[in-house]
C-alpha cells in the first residue's frame, strides 16, 4: 500500500529529517518527495510505500500527528487511492 | 505519477471547501421478519438490524481515517414498515418504531429510514395503520425517519392520502410542539420516490432491492462554488464544463468509499447518489453556487435557470465517475440546512412560490420549509398536491418536508439544531384550498405514463 504524507506549517530546521526518520524506523520506503517554502510556510508532499512496514497506517498517523503538533506542524497521512481515483482515470 | 498539485487540490477540497461523503447508508430487507405477533416481529427486526449493521459505524470510521475524507453520517434504511409489518395483529405500529429506534441506537447510527408506506394508487390495511401511527412514532423516537409515497407518473396522485398527510403533519407538529415540531423534520411526502436513496429523511430499502445494499451519498457544494470563483464573467458553456469536471472528482471519491465499504462489510455495492447536499456550515451552500453565477441573492429572477444548469451538469459529470449511479442525484435545496438559502429568505429574495418553481429543476422538492403554526391541514395538503403534480408531470421525484411550527408566525425563527439547521418562518399564501382538498379520490395518471 502506498501512502501520501503531507506536511504544512512554519519552516524550521529538521522537518524532513524528523518525518523521514520516523518512516525509516518503521521500514517505510520513500518513493518521492516534493517540498517548497511559500511565504515562510513549509509545504511537503511525500509518497511512500508501506509494503514492508512494521506499523499500521492508523498508528503511523497517530505518531506523525503528535510529533507534528509538538512543533506546530500539520501532518496528514492518507491512503494514496483517494488522490489516484480523483485525478487519474 | 501523482503531482503535488493534485494532492494539494484534493486536500484543499476537504479542508477548506468542506468536501465530504455525506452518508454511507446500509439498506436492509426486513421482509423475512414478518410475524403475526407484534412482539416477535419487533424482536426479529431488532436482531436482524443489529446483526447486519454491527460493523457499519466502525467500517465508516476506518475508511474516514485511512483516506482522510470525512464521512459525516452512517445510516440504515429498511423495507417500508407498512409492508414488513403488514401481517402483524395490532392497531398501532408505534412499538415497531420504538424497536427500530433501539436498533439504531445499539449500532450507533444517527438516523434509520423506512417507517414508510407506498400508497400512490391506494391503501392496504397495513398502509393505513402505518400512516396513522406516524405522529406518535416520530414523537416517541429520536432516530426513526418516516416517508409516504402518494403519487407517481405511472399511477397518478392519491388525493385521499394527500388530504390525510396534511392532517398527519399537523398532528406530528402538535405532538412535538415542545421541540418546535421536530417530528416533521423526520417526515417526507414523496411523488415518484426512489428505492435506493441514501439520504434522510426519505431513505427506505425498496421492495425491488436485494437482501442488503451499500448506498453512498456524496456532497460538496463548497467545492463547486470554489471552482466557479475563478471564472467570473465566463459564459454558461464554460460554467457547465467546470461543474461537470468538479462533480466527476467528487463522485470518484464516493465511488471509492462505496467500493471499500461494500468490500469490508461484505454487502453488495448498490449505488452512488451524486447529490450536492448542503449543510448549515458557512461555505457548504447550494445557494452560494447560484449566487456565484451572477445572482444578487438566491431567489432573484434567473435562479431557476441557474439551478437547472447546475443540476444537469452535476449529473453529467458524476455519471461517468461511478459504475452505478442512483438515488436522487442532483442539487438539494433544503432551506434550513443551507446558510445561503436562510440568508435569502431573511433578505426577502426567496419565497415559497419561488422554491416551488425551483423544485421543477432540482433533484427533489420543498425541503425543510418552516411555515406558520396556524397553517391549516388543507393548505399543507394543497402544497403537497402542487409538488406531487410537478413530480408526476415531469417524471421526476418531488417531495415535501414542511414544518408548521406551533406558536410561530411569519418572520419568527426556529432552531432545529445540528445538520437540520435553523430557519426563518416562511410566508404561506393566505387563500384557502379547503374545498379542493376535500374532494379526495385519485388524480389519473398523465398521458405520459402511457409509454408502452
Amino acid at each position: 500500500m502506498k501512502i501520501v504524507v503531507t506536511v504544512v506549517g512554519e519552516d524550521r530546521v529538521g522537518i524532513i529529517a524528523m518525518v523521514s526518520g520516523i518512516l525509516a524506523e518503521n521500514q517505510i520506503n520513500i518513493n518521492n518527495i516534493n517540498q517548497n517554502i511559500v511565504d515562510g510556510f513549509f509545504n511537503m508532499v511525500m509518497i511512500a510505500d508501506m509494503a514492508a512496514a512494521r506499523i499500521s497506517l492508523k498508528d503511523l498517523q497517530k505518531i506523525l500527528r503528535e510529533r507534528g503538533e509538538a512543533i506546530g506542524l500539520d501532518i496528514k497521512v492518507q491512503h494514496e487511492d483517494i488522490f489516484r481515483i480523483m485525478h487519474r482515470i | 505519477m501523482l503531482t503535488i498539485q493534485d494532492i494539494l487540490e484534493t486536500n484543499r477540497m476537504i479542508a477548506e471547501d468542506k468536501l465530504d461523503v455525506r452518508t454511507i447508508t446500509l439498506g436492509i430487507s426486513l421482509r423475512d421478519c414478518a410475524h403475526p405477533d407484534l412482539d416477535v416481529f419487533c424482536r426479529n427486526i431488532y436482531d436482524k438490524i443489529t446483526h447486519t449493521a454491527e460493523h457499519l459505524v466502525r467500517v465508516g470510521e476506518d475508511i474516514e481515517a485511512e483516506y482522510g475524507i470525512p464521512i459525516i453520517n452512517k445510516r440504515i434504511s429498511v423495507t417500508p414498515i407498512a409492508i414488513a409489518a403488514e401481517s402483524c395483529r395490532t392497531d398501532t405500529l408505534v412499538p415497531v418504531a420504538e424497536a427500530l429506534d433501539k436498533a439504531a441506537q445499539a449500532v450507533g447510527v444517527n438516523f434509520l429510514g423506512g417507517f414508510s408506506a407506498l400508497v400512490e394508487k391506494g391503501y392496504t390495511h397495513g398502509d393505513r395503520r402505518l400512516i396513522q401511527s406516524i405522529p406518535e412514532a416520530l414523537a416517541v423516537t429520536e432516530r426513526v425517519c418516516s416517508s409516504v409515497n402518494l403519487g407517481s407518473t405511472k399511477h397518478g396522485i392519491n388525493m385521499d392520502c394527500v388530504r390525510e398527510m396534511g392532517e398527519i403533519i399537523k398532528k406530528t407538529a402538535a405532538l412535538t410542539a415542545d421541540r418546535d415540531a421536530l417530528g416533521c423534520a423526520k417526515l417526507v411526502v414523496f411523488c415518484n420516490s426512489v428505492e435506493d436513496n441514501p439520504f434522510m429523511a426519505g431513505a427506505f430499502h425498496g421492495v425491488g432491492e436485494g437482501e442488503t445494499a451499500v448506498n453512498v451519498g456524496v456532497s460538496g457544494p463548497g467545492v463547486v462554488k470554489r471552482a466557479l470563483e475563478g471564472y467570473k464573467g465566463a459564459d454558461f458553456g464554460t460554467i457547465a464544463e467546470i461543474i461537470k469536471k468538479t462533480s466527476f472528482k467528487i463522485t470518484r471519491v464516493g465511488q471509492l468509499v462505496a467500493q471499500e465499504a461494500s468490500k469490508r462489510l461484505g454487502v453488495p455495492f448498490g449505488i452512488v447518489d451524486l447529490s450536492l447536499a448542503p449543510t448549515p456550515a458557512v461555505g457548504d451552500s447550494v445557494a452560494y453556487i447560484l449566487e456565484e453565477m451572477g445572482l444578487e441573492s438566491c431567489g432573484a429572477p434567473g435562479t431557476t435557470a441557474a439551478l437547472a444548469l447546475l443540476n444537469d451538469a452535476v449529473k453529467k459529470g458524476g455519471l461517468m465517475a461511478s459504475s452505478f449511479v442512483g438515488g436522487l442525484s442532483g442539487a438539494f435545496i433544503p432551506v434550513s440546512e443551507d446558510a445561503g438559502m436562510i440568508a435569502a429568505v431573511e433578505r426577502g429574495s426567496l419565497s415559497l412560490e419561488k422554491l416551488e418553481a425551483m423544485t421543477c429543476v432540482c433533484s427533489v422538492g420543498l425541503d425543510m420549509i418552516a411555515v406558520p403554526g396556524d397553517t391549516s391541514a388543507a393548505t399543507i395538503s394543497a402544497i403537497i398536491a402542487d409538488e406531487a403534480a410537478i413530480g408526476m408531470i415531469n417524471n421526476k421525484t418531488t417531495a415535501v418536508r414542511i414544518i408548521p411550527v406551533p406558536g410561530k408566525k411569519e418572520g419568527d425563527y426556529v432552531e432545529f439544531g445540528g445538520l437540520l439547521g435553523h430557519s426563518p418562518i416562511l410566508a404561506v399564501n393566505r387563500f384557502q384550498s379547503h374545498d379542493f382538498i376535500a374532494r379526495g379520490g385519485r388524480i389519473p395518471a398523465p398521458v405520459r405514463s402511457l409509454t408502452n
